[in-house]
């Protein structure tokens, strides 16, 4: 099935083994959500468990928030990545703090899915990869998916979770197929290496996982053997996945679409430096979106990280002649 | 759902200006016919059970703006001035309601059983918030305004949902009604016909900024605009205020949708211990409010009704009294926890960056050794 029947599936499931489960989002309901992640599920269950919402994103997380407070589950859709910082303030200031600020007396187990990412040739604010304002704050899970069973077990284990989850869909991924059981389960701690190899490590999550494997198979032709890791989860971040990898292969390249300044892969390689400075045979690469603003479409697929730019960071980490050594 | 204003409640949207009262200034008792009929099971004990409501809550507010100056407490918000509001909802309210509120309801807490050491803990620095809000019924004070109203229209839209009985109430300010999650939370109210009751203690000032700069018309207007009946009542009259918050609440009960209550007050002493009112209002303004005080007000019905004041007060005082002495005594209580408590309840398990970093914290202070004076 698809990465978005997949979401589909694991939310039916979801609301079908436990009725304090409830989905709250605009256009979620009769329209199906406009990616059609939650298609058919308030005919299934009820328009009081799959709740169309006023269009306030505020509203949407803050009345979710009380929801969890009187014990329900509650799932919000946010429309797109663009779309949620009109409630960053009940994100960061709320959700993320209560069970800190309440000395553990209130959990809040809400689940808040953002497609994410670009790479759909979509207007501006429909593209963005926020995740690192949100991995910044302590209290927050930040999951993202790369693949249907991945997006099918995460979610379930998101919905589960008794703390906050931030749960990053890639939506350029929404359509690739794959197998789903059902019956498999997932954490929302670890990382998880896709492919091992010997020569460099290459740590990516959510959309550009695809892109990771695809340059592992390219830099064969080269005779390179890259590792591929899956971060999956953003906060709390999986260290020791990464750094037993770097252990192996002594160099190491981070990248997502997001900005580099500040960024996760700014935290993967100050993190593997902390952890095993000493396997680094040299200066890990971060492989990221520029420091702009999302571009016109019309710019993506050079903004985006393509197979070309990672390669040409692990040559620069394998001491291969690369393209900056051209220009020079 | 509809969000239709019933015919019958047409009385209670928009209304007057001036706000509904059962009290005058100098204690005569009104009639109401929209009030009145809420008010037949008061006895002149229970009037006098209110008064010492309110002079039990205002010497707790006085003890604890005292122990701010001597030090013992980083911050207090006082109330006083806004007993009558407090009192009269939460005499209004069943024991099951659950509360949202700002983070000056601390008469509210104190009616809801909350101890002086919880209350004082985050004043005093010792936590964040002090109590576990399912047994009190209440939710810790919220400190970014406007927040909590969201929360009390999705803990109320998932009450109904669970088939729970019980009523949300979203406490809040003047200036709270400017806020966005404000709008929103109405919004979501009136087109979910939610069982939530939004309750306004408009004191005139949001920190110095009076209500002519949030609003130019009475804040009870804007929720009228989505759907949701109101009432505006003279928040220094407690039975006023008990009056309306039971009409409000009763209705939201019988599955009326929700209602907007507009209690207009006014804070007597500064927005917190660190600001300086001397520098935003007059003394005349100041003096006008005085002759308002809510307790002096039900002292003076009470003289009307010759009922025995004397001992009344007396009573009321001594309750007072002890009031106090409790506030002071719990500081014993209030010793910051080991510095290793710092760490936890930031998710449900502890996740190794964390553990790593307090293991540090930990690490670094042993390595430090004993203080100076203490190493011989």
């Amino acid at each position: 099935m698809t990465m978005a029947q997949a979401l589909n599936a694991a939310l039916a499931d979801e609301l079908a083994g436990d009725d304090r489960v409830v989905l709250i989002g605009e256009d979620i309901g009769t329209l199906g959500g406009v990616f059609r992640i939650t298609d058919g599920l308030k005919t299934r269950f009820g328009g009081e468990r799959v709740i169309d919402a006023p269009l306030a994103e505020s509203g949407i997380v803050g009345t979710a928030i009380g929801m969890a407070y009187a014990g329900q589950r509650p799932v919000c859709e946010i429309q797109f990545d663009g779309f949620v910082y009109p409630a960053f303030d009940q994100i960061v200031s709320q959700a993320s703090r209560l069970r800190y600020r309440t000395g553990g007396f209130v959990a809040m187990p809400l689940t808040i899915r953002i497609p994410f990412g670009g790479g759909i040739g979509a207007v501006e604010h429909h593209s963005e990869s926020p995740e690192a304002y949100f991995a910044h704050t302590p209290g927050l899970r930040v999951v993202t998916v790369a693949d249907p069973q991945d997006a099918y077990s995460t979610l379930r284990a998101a919905i589960r979770s008794e703390d906050p989850v931030i749960f990053l869909e890639p939506k350029r991924r929404y359509w690739g197929k794959g197998e789903v059981d059902r019956t498999l389960r997932a954490d929302l701690d670890s990382a998880r290496v896709l492919r091992p190899g010997r020569d460099a490590t290459l740590v990516a999550y959510g959309p550009l996982v695809l892109t990771a494997l695809e340059a592992a198979v390219a830099a064969e032709d080269d005779g390179i053997d890259l590792e591929v890791i899956d971060l999956r989860s953003l906060a709390p971040l999986d260290r020791a996945t990464v750094a037993a990898s770097v252990r192996r292969t002594g160099r190491l390249v981070v990248t997502h679409e997001a900005p580099g300044t500040v960024s996760l892969a700014a935290e993967v390689i100050t993190s593997a430096i902390e952890d095993c400075f000493d396997h680094l045979e040299a200066a890990p690469e971060r492989v990221t979106g520029y420091d702009i603003p999302y571009p016109p479409s019309a710019f993506e697929e050079h903004h985006l990280p393509g197979i070309d730019r990672i390669l040409d960071a692990v040559d620069r980490t394998l001491g291969r002649r690369h393209s900056r050594e051209v220009r020079a | 759902m509809s969000t239709t204003i019933p015919e019958t409640d047409h009385d209670l949207v928009g209304g007057p200006d001036q706000p509904l009262q059962v009290l005058a200034e100098d204690g005569t008792r009104h009639r109401s016919p929209t009030l009145d009929p809420l008010l037949t099971d008061l006895d002149q004990d229970a009037l006098a059970d209110l008064l010492a409501d309110m002079t039990v809550l205002r010497a707790i507010d006085d003890e604890a703006v005292a122990l701010q100056r001597q030090g013992e407490l980083g911050l207090w918000p006082p109330l006083k001035g806004q007993e009558a509001a407090q009192i009269g909802l939460s005499r209004a309210l069943d024991p099951d309601d659950f509360l949202f509120t700002s983070y000056r309801e601390n008469g509210l807490a104190w009616l809801r059983g909350v101890t002086p050491a919880e209350m004082l803990a985050v004043w005093r620095g010792t936590a964040l918030s002090g109590w576990d809000p399912f047994a009190r019924r209440m939710a810790t004070p919220q400190v970014v305004i406007a927040a909590q109203t969201l929360h009390a229209v999705g803990h109320a839209m998932a009450t109904r949902t669970r088939g729970e009985d019980g009523i949300t109430v979203a406490c809040f300010g003047d200036g709270a009604t400017s806020q966005g999650d404000f709008a929103e939370a109405l919004v979501f109210a009136a087109s979910f016909q939610v069982p939530v009751l939004f309750f306004c203690q408009n004191n005139q000032y949001a920190i110095s900024e009076p209500i002519g700069v949030q609003s130019i018309v009475p804040l009870s207007h804007r929720p009228v605009g989505v759907g949701i009946p109101v009432l505006r009542v003279d928040g220094n009259d407690v039975l006023a205020v008990r009056a309306a918050s039971r009409l409000a609440a009763q209705r939201i009960r019988a599955g009326g949708g929700p209602m907007f209550l507009e209690a207009v007050t006014y804070r007597l002493g500064p927005h917190t211990t660190s600001d300086d009112p001397t520098r935003y209002r007059d003394e005349a303004e100041l003096d006008r409010w005085r002759r308002r005080d809510p307790i002096l007000r039900l002292e003076r019905h009470l003289e009307q009704l010759g009922a025995p004041v004397e001992q009344v007060r007396a009573r009321a005082a001594e309750r007072a009294a002890e009031a106090a002495t409790a506030l002071r005594a719990a500081l014993a209580e209030l010793t910051p926890p080991d510095v290793e408590s710092m760490f936890r309840h930031v998710l449900e398990t502890e996740h190794p960056g964390l553990v790593r970093q307090r293991d540090q914290l930990a690490a670094l202070e042993a390595s430090l050794g004993p203080a100076l004076g203490e190493d011989s």
